[in-house]
Formats: structure tokens, C-alpha cells, sequence
């Protein structure tokens, strides 16, 4: 959402519109209320609550779920819930920067490549093939593992996965527009080449890079989720669903809770944005709407 | 098409080409010393030293690079363990037929169940069988298959006893992963299928089929099918190269000793040689399932192959 708005911002006459519209559909609807839920809760939930993050109380080992420890307490004593709200922040965080950055340098290649053409257009697109004949997961496995733990490690790994499908949309979309008049209008008064790309061809791309950034949150929170399972990516005692996940795993048998709740965080977190996600496709790109 | 495919071999050639060069330069660059991680901190200077000339990481980057290229591409070798000393084609030709036993059954199932709901779900467009499946398939999608998969262990293995949680061994052994590694193929499926389906609803050939008074059947089957086929070949391309990126998780969490959980075991252990040689077999794999579905495409529309043909001569 907020993606949708800092980028649109040009049109921003439009904005009311594009915002009612796309909270008609009832999907969408839904993925905003629960989205600005999780967020609010994220970042101003564990202001409220009387627990840290990483207090270790022992007589509170393996508590289920109560009054005082909503859901419950992992094998150190730790609330589960307080623990859940930070680990959201890393999540949501994740997710957007990560999004962001992976479109931003998809629409740079994809944009040169496709406008300049020629022998570049091949050299990049074809170095595309490569980077996209390893799926995104295990590009991020490689690359946390060179990098080792921590945040920005992280953004990075699964930011790699998620730049060659933005750089073929992105000159798929340039390829579509490059043919049409306005172009041929624009190089016929002597626009440069630049101002042609930025002015006139950029703006095509960025719905279409919403949209597909806006999935791609999801993706990226379950895949950071999944690399933090694994033991890589973001490491013990940052509170992370995906390592929480791992945490409870030994547990499963006598301790469910320890993995019931940080997996229905990551289900309706994903949910909510990529519900948001189908939304704006449907409202930016009509061709796509049923 | 023969000109097409030999084309398309020789790309895939130096497409491995290139992964091997940057998965042997990724773990060049991992830090720490690998004879030290093998034989612990308390080991003499002159001990390491043996060590790191037997592992071969003593010389030069390029040379490191040149043979592992070589050995790699000319005499198919994939080289030995650091930790096992074990010849690791070995290794994985014994895990490959866990991570097949799963995926292969996995990419079938979310194939065809995913295309039949998404073309159920267009037919009856509008209606609740429509809603219900796309409601589905959109949870399918944000659930992340290792936690269901935990779930499942939780309710089939812990609580109901119906099959084992984790291991190989039977048959029943393999029914949970199969399941859990195939829902977000279904739900991707659903929706290609889907909206691949509706897509040619609204094509005009077949409202000239039709108008000339072809039966309902025989327009879905003959009409539509082929058109929608297409994206659900890309959908089961998908598939199967989220079997490969999936493993790794699944074969944790279901502790299946697979290709997979050997890559982790590679990257915890800093044991270079495995990792790079499940990745090279995992970019064998994908580019092998983009080939294919190439081919298919190629095979099924004429348009894309006269274009290549056009383009490549």
C-alpha cells in the first residue's frame, strides 16, 4: 500500500480513485484491514506489553497458553506473543525493503535493456537466463551462506532471487511500448534518449511493478521464514518466525503452541498483502481483470 | 526444430557454464578456512597446511576454478566430500531417488489437481465453486508449506498416529511430504488454469465455435484446452523447479536425507564440494525443465517456432 502511494504520487488526482477502487473489491478489503492490523500490532505491541523480547524467566518454561502469556511460552520462558510482535517488525521490514530494492534495480536493467537494444539488450537478457536457472530460494540459500547471519545479509540474499522475472517484465513492457508513436514522436523533436526513457517509458513499467512487487512481499517473508528454519538468514535470539518455527520443531509432540502461532503470524501476514497484491492487479491492469 | 534444438542445447551448456563459475566463486568467498573447520582449532600450522594441500585450496583462484571446471565438465566428476572423503556422486546417486520419490509425485499431483480445480473454477465462473477454489488457493498460497507441513506432523503423526512423522523407510513415510511439497503447486496451478481458461472463454474462435453450433464438450476440449495449455505447461515448469528450491526445507522438516538436506549439510559443514555439486545439479535440473517446456511450447504453438527459427538464423 504504501509502495503504491509513494510511487504514484505523479498522479496524485488520481490517488482517491485508485484507493476507492481498489477497496471496492472485497479481497482487497479485507488484506488492508489486515494488513494495518498487523502493522499497528507489529509496532506498537510490544510497546504495550509488560514482556521483553529476550527476559528468560524459567518458571515459565514451555507455559501454554494463559491469561498472563496469551500464547504461551517457548522453551526459555520467553512470551511468545511479544516475541511474535517483534519478529514482525523484521518481517514487514524485510519484505518491503527487500521488494523495493529487487524492483528498483529490475526497472534500471530492464529499462536500459530494453530501450538501448541491439548487443546490450542480448548481453543482459541473456545473463538474466543464467541468473533465473537457479530458483530464488536457493540463490538466497548460496548467498546467506557466503554472507553469514544478520539483517542486511539477508535483504540482500533474497533480494538476488527476485531481480531477473522484474528485469523480463520490465523490457517485455518497453518492448510493447519502444514501438509506439509517441516514442517515434518523441524521437522526431529530439527528446535525448534518456528523457525518452525516464519521461516517456518509465511510466509504463511501474503498475505492472507494483503489482509484481507487491506479491513479492509475500514471497519474501516466507522465504526469509524458511531460510531462518533452516538455520540461516536471521539467527537466534532475534525473535524471527521462521527461526521461532525451527525453535518449537524438537517440541512438536508435547508443545504445539511453540509453532502453531509464529506459522498463522507468517500465513496472515502473507495473506494480507497478497490479497492487497491481487487487488491492485486487478484495479491498475484491467486487461487482467476476469 | 532440429536447428531449434540443438541451439537451445548449446545455450544450456553455457548457461551451466556460467553457474558453475559463480557457485565456485560463492564459496571461494565464504569465510574461514576449511582444514581449520575440519580438524579444530587446536591443530599445528604444518598439520593445516598438509591438510589444505590435500582439500586443494591452497592454490591460486583461478587454478582452484580451471580444475574444478574441468573436472566438472569433461570428466563428470563432481569431486569428494572435505569431511566424508567420500566420492560425492556416490553420495548423491543414493539421496537423488528420496528427492524424485517426493517431487515427481508432487509435480504430477499439484499439475493435475490444480488444472482440473482451475478449470472447474472457470466454468462455473461466478458462482461459489469459483469463489470457493480461488478463496482456497489464495490461502494455499500465503501459507508457507513448511509450517502446514509441521501442522500435518503435529496432526497426523502426534495426535492421530496415522503415519510417521519424519524418516524413510515405507512407503507411508512419503505420503506427508508429497502432500505438503504439492499444495502451493495446486493453488499456483488453480490460478493459472484458471485465468489461462477465461482467457479463451472470451477468444473469438470460440464464439465462432460456438456460433456454428459445436457441442459445450467439444468446444472446451478441442477450443479451449490447447489454448490453455500453455500456461499451465509453465505452471508445471514452475512446479518443478519449486521441488528444487523447496527441497532443501521439506527434506529438513520431514529429516528426509535427500539432495536437498546434502546442499545444508554441505553449507553448515563449510564443505564446498557438496554445495557446489547439488547446485550444479540443481541448475541441470531447472535448465533441463525450462528445455522441455520450451520444446513444448515450440511444439505447440507454430508461432514461437517460427520465431525462433526467423530470429536464430
Amino acid at each position: 500500500m504504501l509502495n503504491a502511494k509513494s510511487e504514484n504520487q505523479p498522479k496524485s488526482s488520481l490517488l482517491g480513485d485508485f484507493l476507492g477502487r481498489l477497496m471496492k473489491t472485497a479481497a482487497a478489503k479485507i488484506g488492508v484491514v489486515l494488513l494495518v492490523f498487523i502493522v499497528l500490532a507489529c509496532f506498537i505491541g510490544p510497546l504495550l506489553s509488560p514482556y521483553e523480547k529476550n527476559s528468560i524467566e524459567l518458571t515459565n518454561m514451555f507455559a501454554r497458553p494463559s491469561a498472563e502469556h496469551w500464547f504461551g511460552c517457548d522453551a526459555l520462558g520467553r512470551d511468545i506473543l511479544t516475541r511474535l510482535l517483534y519478529g514482525g517488525r523484521y518481517s514487514l521490514i524485510l519484505g518491503l525493503t527487500t521488494a523495493a530494492i529487487s524492483s528498483i534495480v529490475a526497472i534500471l536493467i530492464g529499462c536500459s535493456a530494453g530501450y538501448f537494444g541491439g548487443a546490450t539488450e542480448t548481453l543482459i537478457m541473456r545473463f538474466m537466463d543464467v541468473w533465473s536457472s537457479l530458483p530464488a530460494m536457493l540463490l538466497a540459500i548460496m548467498v546467506s551462506a557466503v554472507l553469514g547471519a544478520g539483517f542486511f545479509a539477508t535483504v540482500f540474499a533474497l533480494t538476488v532471487g527476485g531481480i531477473a522475472g522484474g528485469v523480463r517484465m520490465t523490457r517485455g513492457q518497453i518492448l510493447a511500448e519502444r514501438k509506439k508513436e509517441y516514442i517515434e514522436a518523441a524521437e522526431s523533436i529530439n527528446c535525448s534518449k534518456l528523457s525518452i526513457m525516464f519521461k516517456h517509458l518509465l511510466p509504463n513499467v511501474v503498475q505492472p511493478m507494483i503489482i509484481i512487487a507487491t506479491m513479492s512481499i509475500g514471497a519474501t517473508i516466507m522465504m526469509a521464514a524458511g531460510l531462518s528454519y533452516i538455520g540461516l538468514g536471521i539467527q537466534p535470539p532475534t525473535p524471527e518466525w521462521g527461526a521461532m518455527l525451527a525453535d518449537g520443531r524438537a517440541y512438536i509432540r508435547l508443545y504445539p503452541h511453540m509453532i502453531t502461532f509464529p506459522g498463522i503470524a507468517i500465513a496472515l501476514t502473507v495473506l494480507a498483502v497478497n490479497l492487497i497484491g491481487d487487488g491492485l492487479r486487478d484495479v491498475l491492469d484491467p486487461k487482467l481483470r476476469d | 526444430m532440429g536447428r531449434y534444438i540443438f541451439n537451445r542445447l548449446l545455450w544450456m551448456i553455457l548457461i551451466l557454464i556460467t553457474t558453475a563459475f559463480v557457485v565456485f566463486t560463492l564459496m571461494y568467498l565464504v569465510p574461514g578456512d576449511p582444514a581449520k573447520s575440519l580438524l579444530g582449532p587446536d591443530a599445528s600450522y604444518e598439520v593445516l597446511q598438509i591438510k589444505r594441500h590435500e582439500l586443494g585450496v591452497d592454490r591460486p583462484y583461478i587454478i582452484q576454478l580451471a580444475d574444478f571446471l574441468y573436472k566438472t565438465f569433461i570428466r563428470f566428476d563432481l569431486g569428494t566430500s572435505w569431511k566424508f572423503g567420500t566420492p560425492i556422486v556416490k553420495d548423491m546417486a543414493e539421496r537423488l531417488p528420496r528427492t524424485l520419490a517426493i517431487g515427481v509425485p508432487a509435480v504430477v499431483l499439484s499439475a493435475i489437481l490444480g488444472t482440473v480445480l482451475g478449470i472447474y473454477a472457470a466454468i462455473n465462473k461466478g458462482n461459489w465453486q469459483d469463489s470457493t477454489t480461488m478463496v482456497l488457493s489464495m490461502v494455499l498460497i500465503s501459507i508457507p508449506d513448511f509450517w502446514v507441513a509441521l501442522m500435518f506432523i503435529l496432526l497426523f503423526s502426534a495426535k492421530l498416529g496415522w503415519l510417521p512423522a519424519y524418516g524413510i523407510g515405507s512407503v507411508s513415510h512419503y505420503i506427508l511430504p508429497i502432500i505438503c511439497l504439492s499444495l502451493f503447486g495446486v493453488a499456483i496451478n488453480a490460478r493459472q488454469g484458471r485465468s489461462a481458461m477465461l482467457e479463451t472463454i472470451r477468444a473469438e474462435f470460440v464464439v465462432t465455435a460456438r456460433a456454428k453450433g459445436q457441442r459445450e464438450n467439444v468446444v472446451v476440449r478441442k477450443h479451449m484446452l490447447p489454448n490453455a495449455l500453455m500456461p499451465i505447461i509453465t505452471g508445471v515448469a514452475g512446479g518443478l523447479a519449486m521441488i528444487v528450491a523447496g527441497s532443501p526445507i521439506m527434506e529438513t522438516v520431514f529429516s528426509i536425507p535427500g539432495i536437498g538436506q546434502y546442499m545444508l549439510v554441505g553449507i553448515n559443514g563449510h564443505d564446498a564440494p557438496i554445495v557446489r555439486a547439488c547446485v550444479m545439479f540443481f541448475a541441470l535440473f531447472t535448465t533441463i525443465v525450462i528445455l522441455i517446456m520450451d520444446l513444448c511450447y515450440a511444439f505447440l504453438d507454430p508461432r514461437i517456432k517460427a520465431q525462433y527459427s526467423r530470429r536464430r538464423r
